[in-house]
């Protein structure tokens, strides 16, 4: 019977939420959590031997210690196949399980799956190595995602041929294959012409790789005559959240009047953000959005001035749409105040 | 976000932990910071030291707005 061990956060690790996120990695024998489907999909093909648990923010905030702490601990199982996650759409669990799973792979030379939504910022970084399986953004799939990963790795295992992104639900990886198609290529491209022409669905052969980069703005001349803004992610608003952003997959940004403020404290600010613990942004906002120390430097004259309002949102589970979205309207809105230079923070 | 506000020719320097989202991001101009919980403070410093750590990561943001780049950059403080 296979060996497996499994990497989950400390989340699904039934340790805590938020407030136990710097949890050091641990291990546990057996299925935890998620583990247990992963077990049930397994059936008699493998066993979940350990789970490896590790919180998103200790992983995140000492990657190389975690890192060697946890393959210590796959190397003490020896198993035949290792599985992270599915992280959904949580960003640091899923930075997690690429670094892990990649790690593992290059390591132990076994086959290693995870499952992302495709948003999931792990995904980019790992999909070229790693088999990740598409999931939805939320735990509530995790029977369906739990399923493919454990085809796929079985297949893996096996050393049968895997298919391709479509029938087995994974990522591209960006591999191309060559195979026999029925008709000629000729003959392809003009039936997809045609159905393009029509106005119907057609599949693309050769998917563009999408670069969206942007280049770099040139550098502020003199930051002690510019006017300089302040934008976070890390959900800093005036107490009592005026407009209701919402803790995760926020549907809005604010905009904020600092005019008077020298400082933010707790009785003024606080965040909305729902992932991260709170308790030290709550203690002192200052530690998300500087309004203290960018207040000193422009009385100092270091830099022209901060700009009268600073914008908030909640960078959590937020679509990459929307975020573009916000942006743009930021964007916009701070050119047209003039404002030549940003510090943006985010949690 | 910080993408959006570059593309429209504004200088940005993203201040964030976990270095890896940011230039999966696509942000250009980075400063490494603290801690996901506490970017710019660290609660077991005392009040005076922690904000003398804020300006010392706020300080390299200002260097960093006013070098000029061709890649993504990653200014350290530590």
């Amino acid at each position: 019977m296979l060996k497996v061990v499994h990497y989950i956060n400390q989340f699904f690790g039934q340790i805590g939420g938020e407030d136990k996120a710097d949890t050091p990695p641990l291990v546990k024998e057996g299925p935890v959590g998620p583990g247990l489907a992963l077990q049930q999909a397994l059936g008699d093909q493998g066993k979940v031997v350990a789970t490896i648990i590790c919180g998103d923010s200790y992983f995140n905030e000492h990657v190389d210690e975690a890192l060697a702490e946890i393959l210590g601990m796959v190397e003490q199982y020896q198993p035949d196949l290792f599985v992270a996650g599915p992280a959904f759409f949580a960003g640091r669990y899923g930075i997690a399980c690429a670094t892990v799973c990649k790690a593992v792979q290059e390591k132990f030379g076994i086959p290693v799956v995870t499952g992302m939504y495709p948003e999931n910022p792990g995904v980019d970084l790992c999909k070229k190595d790693v088999y990740v399986i598409k999931t939805g953004d939320s735990a509530a799939q995790m029977k369906d995602a739990v399923t493919k990963m454990v085809k796929l790795a079985l297949k893996l295992v096996n050393k049968e041929e895997v298919g391709s992104p479509e029938e087995e639900g994974y990522i591209p990886r960006g591999i191309r294959k060559n195979y026999f198609a029925q008709e000629r290529g000729s003959k392809r491209a003009v039936d997809m012409l045609v159905k393009k022409l029509k106005g119907e669905p057609y599949t693309t052969e050769l998917p563009m790789p999408e670069f969206d980069r942007v280049p770099p703005a040139p550098a502020v001349k003199d930051i002690s005559k510019a006017l300089v803004a302040l934008v976070t992610s890390g959900g800093i608003v005036p107490k009592g959240n005026p407009d209701h952003i919402e803790s995760s997959s926020a549907s809005k940004f604010g905009k904020y009047d600092l005019e008077g403020i020298e400082a933010l404290s707790p009785e003024t600010h606080q965040t909305a953000h729902g992932g991260y613990d709170p308790v030290y942004a709550n203690e002192d906002p200052n530690r998300v959005l500087p309004v203290d120390v960018m207040r000193e430097l422009e009385k100092e004259g270091k830099i022209g001035k901060l700009h009268r309002y600073y914008y908030a949102t909640v960078g959590n589970g937020t679509p990459v749409a929307k975020a573009q979205q916000y942006g743009q309207a930021i964007a916009k809105e701070l050119k047209d105040a003039g404002v030549q230079a940003v510090i943006l923070t985010s949690t | 976000m910080v993408k959006e506000l570059e593309r429209a020719g504004l200088p940005t320097v993203h201040i964030c932990t976990i270095v890896p989202i940011s230039k999966t991001v696509g942000a250009n101009r980075i400063v490494p910071a603290v801690a996901i919980p506490h970017p710019l403070g660290n609660p077991e410093l005392s009040k005076e030291e922690e904000k003398a750590l804020r300006r010392k990561i706020i300080g390299r943001a200002l260097e960093a707005l006013q070098t000029d780049i061709d890649t993504q950059t990653v200014f350290e403080w530590q």
